[in-house]
């Protein structure tokens, strides 16, 4: 439950019944929690705020932390930086307290009891002296035994031995003191992975062109990659954020096959990746901030001037890969393993190409002098085929339809009996595979599911696949 | 662009041989590397043998460096999907292949001009559905001219398609033939009747029937066949001004044997 301010200054507050509440203002305006939205908007607020810190938690139901370790220099200080942030969340329409303090619980407590804005480092325990005891978050219970025994703020409870209460309350208890004071930091979970590295640039005036936009990814792509070539590191994950003046905030992620630090490549990627998207940046009234973060790097060592021009050549393929996956998905560029199975449907592993590099000998060769054994093409699931001949019962079949044509087989080659794994498919009936070929030279693989037998007097054929 | 086109056709040492003896020689040597080359079935069911037509020109023309197979979605629904260990039943290895799977027509093209920019491939095949409205004449020089940029060869398989103008240097329409029997009247190694419908290089018109040796990875012609005469008669006669199977030499007995 909430009220505006005008009904606060009316008289109403947070637990009055609403019987109660429509008896002393009778045209009040009473919509149902939204608790959804609410969390929606804090979500998107949350969006926002990631452009004064990288670090934003979400305290729900109705909080955000930053943490803004190095970041208020940019904004020229704390007091600046909470003035710009209260300024912008005062012109998107939101009534926001704004609270710094070196500890998270300390600022979330003044935030919501007090009314001090910028705690001094080391001044936590004094600032939240005179915070009354529903500040530390205690249920309802355990308040209100405190408030019995005639402490009213955290002042009073700290000023007594903590072992008092940690037997009446548990630890807990002391521990949220503990933080409340600033003497215990918890760790924060941030609402998104902190990255190792980031680099960005603020706009005075917002920027909206796509050219512009490249330009500054190009030039965050150069101060990133070169910050990575110090540390001997290549990213695997680079991810732009676009931030629009006012407010949305569009990320752009790549993930690339092998790390990377080569900043005309990035930008190939990043051009990929506007192009391909179905949905066009738009900058509305423009981006005022855009931000280049690597969340993920590996170890790159630093590239040899006598690279052998093999290694360039794999590097360059590599490169294609990568722009491919970006462009149509990973799972849409593929390159194919061996799987340990008799299966023909298992028998193989697509895996996206731009995670698993070209092989050289994972593959068998086929024997020599055989002629293919296994189709180009592959019906998956089969196709079932209707046998108007047969010579034997279980041989292969002389005549077929297939797909509403008529097919007469010259050669055959079979069975080829290959069990089902009855540990993935129980009851599943072997199948007999034959390679054939018709009068005109197709080649087909087909295979009867199951054995003639008294159960299944007509077993079922199925085309499995077309040899070229 | 017209001129970068005449231009890019000036280095017509860089073939790669078929390995038929005949259609080396109406080719003047061989395929040209950098260029796009089209390969039309003849009929629906001939679909799987222009493909493996396709990957088998890739072998020959790749050596042992990576090939890239863009695919249209559609394709896989309706000739079946790509299945990596008959592609190495035909002699490339999955270990150096990269397939894409492309949504839509444009897609096709799209990753195909971005694949055939990369000079270290050793071939791209590409496999559009049907006749795409984006497949025009300049999408097809496009194609043609990265190609002949980067020395990259280009089979465009047109699965479900008629042969159309088009700036490929080559156009070729496959039809299975009957194979060459193993023993125990087994289905033997595949076999084709080629044409060549054109060749902006040279004459046209004319077809073969090779078959792929795996082991060797190359074609093989079968001339004065008598299966391949046998075919010559079961099949509908070609569409216009086709050369027929000419005889070359006594027919060797033998040499069939060993393919």
């Amino acid at each position: 439950m909430a009220i505006c301010p005008e009904a606060k200054r009316a008289g109403l507050a947070v637990g009055m019944t609403l019987a109660d509440s429509r008896a002393r203002i009778p045209d009040l305006w009473v919509e149902e929690m939204d608790a959804r939205g609410d969390a929606t908007l804090l979500d998107r607020i949350a969006e926002d705020c990631d452009r004064f810190s990288p670090v934003v938690m979400i305290d729900a139901p109705d909080g955000l932390l930053l943490d803004i370790t190095g970041c208020d220099h940019i904004f020229g200080g704390e007091a600046n930086l909470r003035r710009t942030f209260s300024t912008r969340m005062k012109r998107a329409g939101l009534h926001v307290r704004t609270v710094i303090a070196s500890a998270a619980d300390t600022g979330r407590a003044l935030a919501r009891f007090g009314r001090i804005a910028i705690v001094p480092p080391g001044e936590e325990a004094k600032a939240v002296r005179s915070l009354p005891i529903a500040a530390l978050g205690l249920a309802e219970a355990d308040r209100l035994a405190i408030s019995r025994a005639g402490l009213k703020t955290i002042g009073a409870l700290a000023d007594r031995p903590s072992m008092t209460f940690a037997a009446r309350f548990g630890e807990k208890m002391t521990l949220r003191l503990r933080r409340i004071q600033g003497l215990a930091h918890p760790p924060l979970e941030a609402r998104r992975e902190i990255p190792m590295l980031w680099v960005e640039r603020r706009f005075p005036e917002p920027i909206g062109r796509v050219e512009d936009v490249e330009s500054v990814l190009f030039e965050l792509g150069q101060e990133a990659c070169t910050q990575l070539g110090e540390r001997r590191e290549g990213g695997r994950v680079f991810e732009a954020s676009l931030f629009r003046a006012d407010g949305a905030v569009r990320r752009l992620v790549i993930e690339t096959g092998r790390p990377m630090r080569d900043a005309a490549t990035l930008l190939r990627l990043f051009r990929e990746r506007l192009d391909a998207l179905a949905d066009p940046i738009d900058p509305g009234f423009g981006f005022d901030l855009i931000r280049l973060a690597i969340p993920h790097a590996d170890p790159l060592d630093a590239l040899q001037p006598g690279l052998d021009g093999h290694a360039v050549e794999v590097d360059e393929v590599a490169d294609l890969t990568d722009r491919l996956s970006v462009r149509f998905s990973a799972e849409r560029v593929l390159r194919f393993l061996p799987a340990n199975s008799h299966d023909p449907d298992r028998a193989v592993q697509a895996v996206p190409a731009s995670f698993n590099p070209l092989t050289s000998d994972v593959w068998p060769m086929p024997e020599r002098e055989e002629a293919p054994l296994r189709p180009l093409h592959m019906f998956n699931p089969p196709q079932p085929i209707r046998i108007t001949m047969a010579e034997v019962p279980d041989g292969p079949p002389r005549i077929f339809f297939w797909r509403r044509k008529e097919y007469v087989v010259v050669r055959a080659e079979g069975p080829d009996r290959i069990a089902p794994e009855w540990w993935l498919q129980p009851g599943a009936a072997s199948r007999d595979y034959y390679r054939i070929e018709d009068a005109s030279g197709r080649r087909f693989w087909l295979f009867r599911a199951g054995a003639y037998s008294r159960e299944t007097p007509e077993p079922p054929w199925f085309m499995q696949g077309v040899f070229a | 662009m017209s001129r970068l086109e005449r231009g890019s056709s000036a280095a017509p040492s860089d073939r790669f041989s078929t390995g038929s003896a005949q259609i080396d020689a109406a080719l003047q040597g061989g395929l040209n590397r950098g260029a796009l080359h089209e390969i039309f079935a003849a009929q629906t069911a001939d679909e799987p043998s222009a493909a493996g037509f396709g990957v088998m020109l890739a072998i020959r023309a790749s050596a042992k460096r990576p090939v890239v197979w863009v695919r249209q979605d559609f394709v896989g629904v309706e000739m079946g999907e790509i299945y990596a260990p008959g592609i190495a039943e035909l002699g490339l290895s999955p270990d150096r292949l990269i397939l894409v799977r492309a949504r839509d027509g444009p897609a096709v093209l799209r990753a195909g001009e971005e694949a055939a920019r990369c000079p270290p491939l050793g071939a791209v095949i590409i496999e559009p559905w049907g006749a795409p409205k984006a497949l025009d004449l300049v999408a097809s020089r496009r194609l043609a001219l990265s190609a002949a940029r980067s020395n990259v060869p280009l089979f465009m398989v047109r699965a479900g398609a008629q042969p159309e103008p088009s700036a490929a240097l080559t156009r070729w329409r496959i039809r299975t033939a009957l194979s060459t029997p193993l023993e125990a009247d087994a289905p033997g190694h595949p076999a084709f009747n080629v044409e060549l419908l054109r060749d902006r290089a040279g004459a046209a018109g004319r077809n073969w029937i090779v078959e792929w040796d795996r082991d060797s990875r190359v074609f093989k012609d079968r001339i004065g066949d008598r299966i391949g005469d046998r075919i010559s008669e079961a099949i509908p006669s070609l569409s216009g001004g086709v050369v027929p199977v000419p005889a070359g030499g006594p027919p060797d007995p033998g040499a069939r044997r060993a393919v």
